[in-house]
């Protein structure tokens, strides 16, 4: 796999207010910004560890969407085996839009994206995890057909 | 989860409903599908209706019609209309009389928590849409076992 134009389905820019490619260098800035804005932490070391996750690991997928050259948005999917004792299934790690860009279906372009990952990679099965409080996200995930799946997050803090 | 009646067929009518928008749904039709009593459903209706949720339209051909928006009412907009006592009161754990009684409360408040956030999450577009490609599977299956 190379960092080159998108080589997925999800490519065919077939809107063309907006395009989805993988994360370049320059793009980062920007996923740094609007990351900030919705986690409200700057966490710039992140971002920089997934770009360089991607060019080592061909499991990894790290895309953007881009309208008229500005980063709309940006999803990461990876495929992991045995993650708490699950066979071979992909993960949605991270699906986030602009302010600025919502309800005009760059989530879901991002989404359909991730899976022309997986399916790419001959997996069906997909994941992810979120807070329970981000209800709207939640729900995006819903409409794209997803619910809840055979786990349960438990934590605590030790003494 | 159970539902009281008053709910279940609120959701039921309001999702009939706005499956079919723009459409004027008589009232008989709703309580016939769903096995309700017009009058137990005239109740459920008006209570929809202040919410702006649904309108009703008197006289020949009328009925009701969805008027919300489907992509943003969810499920626990609609059961708190008709509930709002089935989460654990949030001062409850700290007014229980004992350690096991505010920890079972606890307990109780993890589960409400998942239950109103999945609730929050599901608008009535995403039950409609997955009723159809539900259906639409369905049919795939059935087609592909006659073909075989």
């Amino acid at each position: 796999m190379t960092n080159t134009k998108l080589d997925i389905a999800a490519a065919d820019h077939d809107n063309p207010d907006f395009v989805i490619d993988l994360a370049a260098w320059d793009d980062l800035e920007s996923i740094v910004q609007i990351d900030s804005y919705a986690s409200g932490k700057h966490k710039p070391e992140f971002w920089r560890d997934c770009y360089d996750r991607q060019a080592n690991d061909p499991n990894f997928r790290f895309l953007v969407a881009k309208s008229g050259g500005e980063v709309a948005g940006f999803a990461i999917g990876t495929i992991k085996t045995w993650e708490f004792g699950a066979p071979t299934c992909g993960w949605v790690e991270t699906l986030l839009v602009a302010p600025g860009f919502r309800e005009r279906g760059i989530g879901t372009r991002l989404f359909d994206a991730v899976l022309a990952h997986f399916q790419a990679h001959g997996i069906r099965t997909v994941r992810t995890i979120l807070n329970i409080d981000e209800h709207a996200l939640m729900s995006f995930f819903r409409t794209q057909g997803m619910s809840a799946g055979p786990f349960i997050e438990l934590e605590m803090q030790s003494e | 989860m159970k539902l009281q009646q008053a709910t279940r067929y609120s959701i039921l009518a309001t999702l009939h409903m706005a499956s079919r928008p723009n459409e004027q749904i008589p009232a008989s039709e709703l309580a016939e599908i769903y096995g309700v009593s017009q009058h137990h459903l005239a109740k459920v209706l008006r209570t929809l209706s202040r919410a702006r949720i649904v309108e009703s339209t008197r006289g020949a051909g009328g009925g009701c019609s969805f008027i919300g928006d489907a992509r943003k009412i969810t499920l626990y907009d609609i059961i708190r209309l008709f509930e709002d006592d089935w989460l654990t009161p949030p001062n409850s754990v700290e007014e229980a009389p004992t350690d096991v009684s505010a920890e079972l409360l606890r307990v109780l408040g993890e589960v409400d928590r998942i239950t109103a956030a999945t609730l929050q999450s599901v608008t009535l577009q995403t039950i409609i849409n997955n009723a159809e490609r539900a259906a639409r599977r369905r049919r795939q299956n059935q087609t592909s076992l006659g073909e075989s």
